[in-house]
């Protein structure tokens, strides 16, 4: 293996023609894996700290009762372009840049299977993202009834609402060609020793993401169109006045959210997958059961979506239904949990930022899963339905589970990218911030909303002013505590510690997975004749 | 990269966003298949806008059905609207006229389309009108009043379950959409 891996380094020596161009135009007309994930990466850090204003900006309103800083159309736009910014410019733009970065160098691959295509993606992306926060300074406002969009309420935002439209049309454009990118890289540019079942879990994940997204996001589209023409052109589709009706975009568009949640979390059980095993130095447990699993819960993903809309008016057999097929999601998702336990189990455990940050989301996610389970129960979703509960409920899914995967990912992989270390004290100090602090933030939430205080308010009664205060207050300890992790990117991007960086990084990590038998940082172009034996310790 | 992979590629990108494209149709289609499914099941309350022909049921006297009325206008359109009752109790199989009353507020011609809604859902298939304003878009003159009639029957094969069904109408100002106007 290491013969092989050294053939590429001396091959990347002596050839000038496959280097990186100069300058910045290098980022712009990249066509390089590892250049377009960085970009990804890059734009999606970006974006998480926009994200993170906004939401600072609805905490801060929200630290005392009364209105203290923005107006509530403000306020309710600040809700809505959280919500878009962080799903559409964060999260999912920073596991398609893990995707570019690591699919390849895990498969064994030169690079993805479409290169030109992968640049296009980026930059439409940006392209989207801009034109929605370019609404921000339009007549009218940002749009402000939620992420949702639901009609009539969307009807009546001002000028902003064809570029909203237009924006969701690009961000679906720009994730439909990643994931085909993505799905052809997987399918197409393996090594011939990677066989399918032997493909690390964070390929696998991917790999039914990006169906998931070709399936979805053409649907959202269509959904946003409808609204566009029922806007500008005189159609009713959701105007019950010509014979429309609201509740249909409900059931489009959760026919498209329910499996964008997944989009959004399973790549974040691919990550942990990949991570765990390494710190508890065994291989990752029950390795084909978490494939299938993955793959039923996103086929349940797609039959389970008026699971949101409960309380619409269904009649009981359709309650009866949705409440049934989604308290199947627990038992594939149950299984993973099992599996990541029983990985850890009886391993030789360190415990290095990323396996923290692992540990972390074994433990908030299933919290998270928990309250999902809670609200499935139909009859008392009607309680906690557009509470502050279901706000509890779906950022811890996200927050201490996608977002700390996404951070793990970046200790985890950052050595690897830069070929130095990052600083250990500090990503602790940021870990340990971080968990204590996201508890502060969102566990009241849970109280607040089942004493029955709604989201998507700028004010609310007193009786719930402590616990927002003290949400508010871990609002602030998380916000602020994240820019250590950006003093750490860019300290280990200058340098690091100036600790040599091995191959393999992490112990025995070179047996879990084939990004480990590169150099670090890795050639600019790597596998481009692709390795004859590939890692078993994943399975 | 060999020829090989790349015709692989391209046939695999082909099938791929033939399946996106399919996708954004499917969107589109569930607007029929959910206005089919729901006019069979009746799961949205949705009730007949057209007017079905007045038959004979055997008329059950032992059962009373609560029949509420609820009136709206939507977007506060310059309007009143109301019914003359608010609920009046009724034997299945038996046919029963009830008034609404609107009136047009303002000095300036006005199309208006009442949208009927039937709680609970799946009651509303057992739920008839013979005549109803909701049927056609109503025209008012300027400050013109109407008194606008709905003749409907509960049908006797209700399940049992059913006690109370409310007939909700929603007037929509729609003078600037109409074509009439």
């Amino acid at each position: 293996m290491s013969a092989v891996v050294t053939e590429h380094d001396d091959h990347h020596e002596h050839d000038h023609d496959h280097g990186p161009s100069k300058g910045l135009l290098r980022w712009l007309i990249t066509t390089n894996h590892k250049d377009i994930g960085t970009l990804y990466l890059l734009f999606a850090l970006a974006m998480f700290f926009v994200g993170g204003a906004m939401a600072l900006v609805i905490r801060a309103e929200l630290f005392e009762p009364g209105l203290q800083f923005v107006q509530p159309q403000f306020f309710n736009s600040m809700t809505t372009m959280h919500a878009l910014v962080m799903v559409f410019g964060a999260v999912m733009p920073a596991f398609v840049g893990l995707a570019n970065w690591m699919i390849p160098m895990m498969i064994g691959a030169p690079d993805m299977a479409l290169p030109r295509m992968n640049n296009m993606s980026f930059w439409l992306l940006v392209a989207g993202v801009l034109m929605l926060a370019s609404t921000l300074f339009m007549e009218g406002g940002a749009p402000a009834s939620g992420w949702t969009l639901y009609p009539p309420l969307v009807l009546q935002t001002g000028a902003a609402l064809p570029f909203a439209i237009f924006s969701v049309h690009l961000l679906g454009i720009s994730s439909i060609m990643g994931a085909i990118n993505i799905i052809a890289t997987i399918f197409n540019m393996r090594a011939p020793a990677m066989t399918l079942m032997k493909m690390p879990l964070f390929v696998w994940t991917w790999l039914i993401t990006a169906f998931l997204l070709i399936a979805i996001m053409p649907v959202f589209a269509g959904a946003v169109t409808m609204l566009l023409t029922d806007r500008f052109f005189g159609t009713s589709f959701f105007d019950a006045a010509g014979g429309g009706d609201p509740v249909l975009y409900q059931h489009i568009f959760w026919f498209f959210g329910h499996p964008e949640v997944y989009v959004m979390i399973l790549p974040t059980f691919g990550v942990a997958s990949t991570i765990i095993p390494v710190f508890a130095r065994k291989p990752l447990f029950g390795y084909s059961s978490m494939v299938y699993a993955t793959a039923a819960i996103a086929f349940l993903s797609f039959i389970v979506w008026a699971h949101h809309m409960f309380t619409v008016g269904m009649p009981i057999a359709g309650e009866l239904y949705f409440m049934y097929a989604t308290m199947l999601i627990a038992i594939p998702t149950g299984v993973k949990v099992f599996n990541w336990t029983a990985t850890m189990w009886k391993g030789s455990m360190t415990f290095e930022t990323p396996m923290l940050f692992s540990i972390a989301f074994v433990v908030l996610f299933t919290m998270g899963g928990f309250t999902g389970l809670m609200m499935s129960v139909a009859p008392s979703d009607f309680q906690y339905h557009d509470t502050y509960f279901i706000v509890a409920h779906f950022h811890y899914t996200l927050v201490p589970a996608s977002i700390f995967i996404l951070m793990a990912a970046g200790y985890f992989w950052l050595p690897k990218w830069t070929g130095h270390m990052y600083d250990e004290k500090i990503g602790k100090l940021h870990f340990w911030l971080s968990a204590i602090s996201v508890n502060i933030l969102f566990f009241p939430q849970h109280f607040l909303g089942l004493a029955g205080m709604p989201r998507r308010i700028p004010d609310y009664a007193v009786q719930f002013a402590d616990w927002n205060m003290v949400s508010s207050i871990g609002a602030f300890i998380f916000g602020f505590s994240q820019l250590l992790f950006l003093w750490i990117v860019v300290k280990t991007i200058k340098g690091g510690t100036g600790e040599v960086v091995t191959d393999e990084v992490w112990e025995d990590a070179s047996k879990h997975g084939l990004e480990w038998t590169l150099p670090s940082p890795p050639p600019y172009h790597t596998f481009t004749t692709p390795p004859e034996i590939v890692p078993t310790e994943h399975f | 990269m060999s020829d090989g992979v790349d015709s692989k590629n391209r046939k695999l990108v082909t099938k791929l966003v033939l399946i996106a494209i399919a996708m954004f149709g499917f969107g589109y289609a569930l607007v029929p298949i959910y206005d089919v499914f729901c006019d069979i099941t009746g799961l949205n309350g949705k009730t007949n806008t057209d007017a079905v022909l007045e038959t004979q049921y055997q008329v059950d006297k032992t059962r009373e059905i609560k029949v509420e009325f609820v009136t709206s206008v939507n977007k506060s359109a310059p309007m009143t609207f109301r019914a003359e009752n608010n609920k009046i109790v009724v034997h299945p199989g038996q046919f029963y006229t009830v008034n609404f009353y609107a009136e047009n507020l303002t000095d300036k011609k006005m199309v208006a389309q009442a949208i009927p809604s039937v709680s609970p859902g799946l009651a509303s298939e057992y739920f008839k009108k013979t005549e109803c304003f909701c049927f056609t878009e109503q025209v008012f003159e300027p400050g013109e009043s109407k008194t606008m009639p709905v003749r409907f029957v509960v049908e006797p094969n209700l399940p049992e379950q059913y006690k109370t069904i409310t007939l909700s109408y929603t007037f929509f100002d729609n003078t600037d959409k109409s074509v009439k106007n």
